[in-house]
């Protein structure tokens, strides 16, 4: 590969110190948003990537080794580059019950999470996000890094028939520690007062604490919690945990973890050309008689004409990593397509998400270079509690 | 910075080549290679006695990341693959210039060795790269 400098038309960004290298792709030469972790990650060997326009850990050296210390552990991801968007006020409820489409009334006690897809008109999902109620007409919206201005634009644009103004906040981190011993390590940093809160909270629960939120929710399939701090303060709480034993972990153990989960990621699983109901989510959707959330003329009509897609997990029997795109095929013809390929730590086998024919059968090949291979169609979650949940068949 | 042994010889694609006293010459992958893929979690190489060519891929190796094909440095034949690597891919992340060499060949030509690049040549090959 060439370089070309001075020219403007590639340019290969090199960091002082020769740790900055994007996975390899050649990329305009833009300044790539950091966290307030940048230096942490650094210290510590990460290899950083380019993700949504944030400069993000890869992993500190081995991602299949920060898998299983979550797994069976402790690790901590810094998601500091998601986006945060609080509303308040006495339109905030009215709001979101037209803004989101799960069913905001299950957080009527306050400290609730909920998990909740964003529709556009036709039902596609513009993101995936989980919003937290603290109580007195206080709810924060957390939604993906890469759909930041999307999303705004969206939440602002439907508040102006609500009396509510949607607020970006950009002065926050946020820590993901999971795994199993992954509560009781943040609540060792805790102090006499605030320790018992969070020991306390139920999953799905958050609470308020001072300006720290602390939530019992995450993305890996562990237990764990989710801790949104003021940006100043994440590094020393970063650098406390890791020297009590939790594992740095970065966004190639997230995928990895979340994929063994089955969980969803918004660009891959879903899109605003995907429904909720063609994604696995249909669960999430409340068909509560009065709620008008956007996109529920559009979901309805999709299940009054049947849905025609589904979401399925494979397990590979082959010798080979499935990846996104890849073609699935079935014995009567049909066909699908992996959403999300990867390798499972956990299972010692390649596994993936597809989206394919609601009448597709048990039994399929994944398309690979060229290859066959041979896949066995399952229902998600592979892993549960740490461990496999789908018997491998060698 | 990997610290690169002075004694191999290397590829534009990232190969390292050392001569044993049989003849035969050992093959891998270098260290700025495996970091650039990542954890490996499958290793492909070809079985003794398949005739390889100078070049052209004849191994795969499969990363968390994506699939990267291995070309032969010389022509030859295979003599042996390492078959630990069937169940312990991770020896290439973890000691690429050693346990995790790849295969070993009998050359047609040994005197090919010399057109290979030096430690000085791939180490500069390598930072260009990046």
């Amino acid at each position: 590969m060439t370089m070309l400098y001075g020219h403007g038309i590639r340019i290969f960004r090199r960091a002082r110190n020769a740790r900055l290298k994007p996975a390899g792709d050649m990329t305009i030469d833009k300044p790539l948003k950091q966290t307030a972790l940048h230096e942490k990650h650094l210290e510590h060997g990460a290899r950083m990537v380019n993700f949504g326009g944030w400069e993000m850990p890869l992993h500190y050296g081995s991602q299949i080794e920060e898998h299983h210390r979550v797994r069976r552990d402790a690790g901590v991801f810094d998601v500091s580059h998601m986006t945060i968007i609080d509303i308040t006020g006495a339109g905030a409820r009215a709001y979101l019950r037209h803004l989101l489409a799960a069913e905001i009334d299950a957080m009527s006690m306050p400290g609730r999470a909920l998990y909740s897809c964003m529709l556009n008109p036709r039902g596609g999902v513009i993101d995936d996000v989980i919003v937290y109620y603290t109580g007195q007409d206080r709810y924060r919206v957390v939604a993906n890094a890469a759909t930041r201005d999307r999303v705004f634009a969206w939440t602002t644009e439907l508040a102006r028939d609500h009396s509510v103004k949607p607020k970006l906040l950009e002065n926050l981190a946020m820590l993901a520690v999971q795994g199993p011993a992954a509560r009781a390590r943040v609540v060792a940093q805790l102090d006499r007062d605030t320790g018992p809160i969070a020991e306390r909270l139920g999953y799905f629960h958050v609470a308020e604490i001072g300006d720290t939120w602390i939530a019992r929710t995450g993305y890996t399939g562990e237990d764990g919690f989710e801790v949104l701090l003021p940006a100043a303060a994440a590094p020393a709480l970063w650098q406390r945990l890791v020297d009590a034993g939790v594992a740095p972990a970065g966004l190639g153990a997230r995928d990895s973890l979340r994929l063994e989960a089955g969980l969803n990621l918004y660009g891959a699983e879903m899109s605003e050309e995907i429904t909720p109901l063609q994604c696995g989510l249909a669960w999430t959707i409340s068909w509560q008689p009065e709620r008008d959330f956007v996109g529920r003329t559009a979901l309805t009509q999709e299940h009054a004409a049947g849905v025609t897609r589904k979401r399925v997990g494979l397990v590979v029997e082959g010798r080979g990593v499935p990846r996104a795109h890849q073609r699935v095929l079935f014995e009567n013809g049909e066909e699908g397509e992996v959403t999300s390929g990867g390798f499972s730590p956990t299972l010692g086998a390649p596994i993936a998400l597809a989206r394919v024919p609601i009448t597709a059968g048990e039994r399929c090949e994944v398309e690979s270079r060229g290859q066959r291979l041979p896949a066995r169609v399952v229902r998600p979650p592979f892993v549960r509690n740490g461990k496999a949940c789908i018997p491998i068949v060698s | 910075m990997s610290t690169l042994p002075a004694d191999l010889k290397y590829t534009p694609s990232h190969e390292w080549v050392r001569l044993n006293e049989d003849g035969t010459v050992t093959v891998g992958i270098t260290d700025h290679a495996q970091k650039q893929l990542g954890d490996l979690v499958f290793v492909e190489a070809p079985p003794p006695e398949t005739q390889v060519t100078a070049g052209e891929a004849c191994a795969v190796v499969e990363s968390v990341k994506a699939a990267s094909d291995i070309y032969a440095p010389l022509s030859g034949k295979i003599v042996e693959s390492n078959l630990a690597l069937v169940e312990t891919p991770e020896a290439i992340n973890k000691d690429a210039f050693g346990e995790g060499w790849l295969f070993r060949l009998a050359p047609v030509d040994a005197t090919a060795l010399e057109t290979l690049m030096d430690a000085d040549a791939y180490q500069t090959h390598a930072h260009d790269d990046g």
